[in-house]
């Protein structure tokens, strides 16, 4: 298969959220669901962590209040391509826009202990790679990250996450989830390419449990 | 091989396993909503494709509804533009592909997930999706249902399937008679105590026991409703009389339909001796009321508990506690009851049924709501839970007990209409999730059962239900 503008490595400013059950409603809030677009939900992420005043749909990051306390307003983390954080990030609501606002945002990996279902889903469908550690390999990476801006390095294919100081730890995750990345494959494309069997399933569960059809 | 409810639900709508090693399955129903549905839409008419099958799709809008809405209200009245957008958005796109819709002006219009299975959309054994994490609601009537992302309501609209691989099964059993005043909320929310908010991801709950078998079936759907809560997209009840008398009672299907679907629905029950790979039994008579004290529904006492104290815990839930506390307003080691409430909401697709109104009517009734209660919203889930409310004079009660009396829709739940928490109000709330923000920036928010709301009104505070 040809790779189609998509990459095998992505390397960039790591950013470290220090929380568990950081929920799909901190990642975005409710208020910026209005859109019924799929982008720009770049100046929403972390809304409630990242403003000091309350936001609204189209109003612009410079009328805000900053909060320049929290990691993402400062430089060079506000440039980060990688998030770090603890365990269960995405639990909650199952809002795609979460992860829209992680990718808009420019985060292109997010790294926790563990995820919320839904959420995990999601990231394949945009482009973002979620890796699971385990906890003892994440505290090693926020204390390997601790005060000093780094770099980390994913390597899409060999599965493998590098440390500017040589360090390596190999995640895992599922080979076609990982490629959807990689090739940024289309799943309806790839569906419709099982019309037939789809459409055989459908004729005999007519039949077979005719009740599900009776509106139709 | 013995199988659980969720394998035989998996097999029975199982298409093909693909080469990636995932599972294409087969979706019954979808239910669509104006926050997560329009672009989904939007893609759709960007590949120039049509729903496969337009009848599995059922709309309503209720997020962004206004519930001050009163008769003759349309779209048009919808005063935040914005939220006009996605209601009108969702309007067109059911016209433009021909989507049934309950929409503003229905009388049936609601909460999705209280209008399903109320007008019989949601029957037991179906797959069910929606845009909306608390779709595992269905799961009470033996269905697969669960919460998806917009991607996926385009592929469900395109292919009447979901690309998936398969969860681990764990099975709740819940033993015992509550205490009086303990409702299924409170059990639920005991539940998420005891696991966490990630002790069932990646799993399929199946609840189970005698006290599931003795509950109503809107009672069963709070506690599926809540799975989500404890990790699990997937929540699941057996099938039995009780659904069945629910599913007649509320499905218009023929007699004939009716006695073939039986048949199955009656095989909806796990096996004896299905292997779940985790097991969890709890013993419902000794659950107190419960009670959230801080921003994760994980964050739960009995009401008259104890918070915890973050220097008493290990190290690793310390930071989290300390976090929780300083943004709930709650100092050092406080009780629960030394709390003042500032608003109380009854409503959201955990606890708005007819019921749960009338268990909160029932301790207003002829008392008053407290002096420090700014608001207190009773939000019917749909046009037929009002309707029936108002023939047995719930609504008279609630008024007369100095409530607000409103028009269905998901309203302060998550506050995505005019109905929100001004910042550090404190609001005991019925719906499902305590996060930060969820009610309004920075508000504070208290889950608890329809009862313990009602009784938090009338004494500005949690108290004792006995």
């Amino acid at each position: 298969m040809k790779l189609v503008g998509n990459q095998l490595q992505i390397k960039g400013i790591v950013a470290a959220i220090d929380r568990d059950n950081i929920d799909t409603d901190q990642i975005i809030p409710t208020e910026y669901l209005k859109s019924i677009k799929k982008f720009g939900f770049e100046d929403y992420l972390f809304d409630g962590w990242r403003y000091l005043d309350d936001g609204k749909l189209g109003v612009a990051k410079e009328e805000r209040k900053i909060n320049k306390d929290f990691i993402l307003n400062k430089a060079p983390y506000d440039k980060a391509k990688v998030l770090l954080t603890r365990d269960n990030f995405g639990c909650g609501s199952s809002r795609e826009h979460a992860v829209w606002a992680l990718r808009d945002f420019g985060i292109q990996v997010v790294i926790a202990s563990s995820f919320g279902d839904i959420f995990y889903n999601n990231c394949f469908k945009n482009g973002v790679l979620p890796i699971k550690l385990e906890k003892e390999q994440v505290e090693s990476l926020f204390l390997k990250i601790k005060d000093k801006p780094s770099d980390f390095s994913v390597s899409l294919d060999s599965k493998k996450l590098k440390l500017t100081d040589g360090t390596e730890y190999d995640f895992q995750v599922e080979d076609n989830l990982i490629e959807r990345i990689i090739y940024g494959l289309d799943d309806i494309d790839m569906t419709l390419m099982h019309k037939d069997k789809i459409k055989a399933f459908e004729v005999n569960r007519i039949k077979d449990k005719p009740w599900i059809y009776a509106n139709d | 091989m013995p199988e659980t409810l969720y394998d035989k639900l998996w097999n029975e709508h199982h298409i093909t396993t693909l080469d990636s090693g995932e599972s294409l399955l087969y979706i019954d129903r979808q239910y669509l909503h104006e926050v997560t549905s329009p672009q989904a839409f939007e893609g759709l008419t960007k590949k120039d494709l049509l729903p496969w099958r337009l009848n599995a799709n059922i709309a309503t809008p209720d997020h962004n509804v206004p519930t001050e809405r009163g008769n003759s209200f349309e779209m048009d009245n919808i005063v935040d533009e914005i939220s006009k957008i996605q209601v009108v958005e969702l309007d067109k796109n059911c016209n433009r592909f021909g989507i049934k819709q309950f929409d503003i002006t229905s009388d049936n219009q609601g909460i999705v997930h209280v209008i399903g299975p109320e007008l019989g959309y949601t029957l037991p054994g179906m797959t069910i999706v929606c845009g909306d994490s608390h779709t595992s609601t269905h799961g009470a009537f033996a269905c697969l249902a669960m919460g998806i992302g917009t991607s996926e309501v385009e592929h469900v609209l395109a292919t009447q399937t979901l690309k998936v691989s398969k969860l681990k099964n764990m099975h709740v059993k819940f033993e015992g008679k509550p205490k009086e005043n303990v409702t299924s909320k409170d059990i639920v929310l005991y539940l998420i105590g005891q696991i966490g908010t990630a002790g069932g991801n990646g799993h399929a709950i199946e609840f189970s026991g005698s006290y599931i078998e003795s509950i109503s079936m809107e009672a069963r759907m709070t506690i599926c409703n809540m799975a989500i809560e404890a990790g699990a997209k997937v929540g699941l009840i057996a099938c039995d009389d009780t659904t069945i008398n629910y599913a007649k009672k509320h499905s218009d299907l023929s007699s004939d339909l009716l006695t073939v679907a039986e048949k199955h629905w009656n095989s909806l029950v796990s096996d004896e001796d299905a292997f779940f790979d985790k097991e969890i039994l709890i013993d419902v008579s000794k659950i107190k009321s419960q009670v959230t004290w801080g921003t994760s529904p994980e964050m739960v006492v009995d009401f008259d508990g104890e918070i915890p104290d973050p220097s008493l815990v290990p190290e690793d839930k310390r930071k989290n506690i300390e976090l929780a506390k300083q943004y709930m307003g709650i100092e050092k080691n406080q009780k629960l009851s030394d709390l003042k409430f500032d608003k109380v909401f009854i409503g959201s697709c955990t606890n708005s049924r007819i019921e749960d109104l009338r268990e909160a009517a029932e301790i207003v009734d002829g008392k008053h709501i407290s002096k420090n209660i700014t608001e207190a919203i009773v939000v019917p889930g749909s046009g037929a839970v009002k309707k029936q409310a108002e023939n047995e004079g719930l609504d008279k009660i609630f008024e007369e007990a100095g409530f607000i009396w409103r028009d269905p829709g998901c309203s302060m739940c998550l506050g995505m209409n005019p109905d929100q928490l001004k910042p550090y109000e404190r609001c005991a709330s019925t719906s499902n999730r305590n996060f930060e923000g969820r009610q309004g920036n920075l508000g504070r928010t208290h889950l608890m059962s329809p009862l313990m709301a009602a009784l938090t009104a009338i004494n500005g505070t949690v108290s004792n239900p006995s």
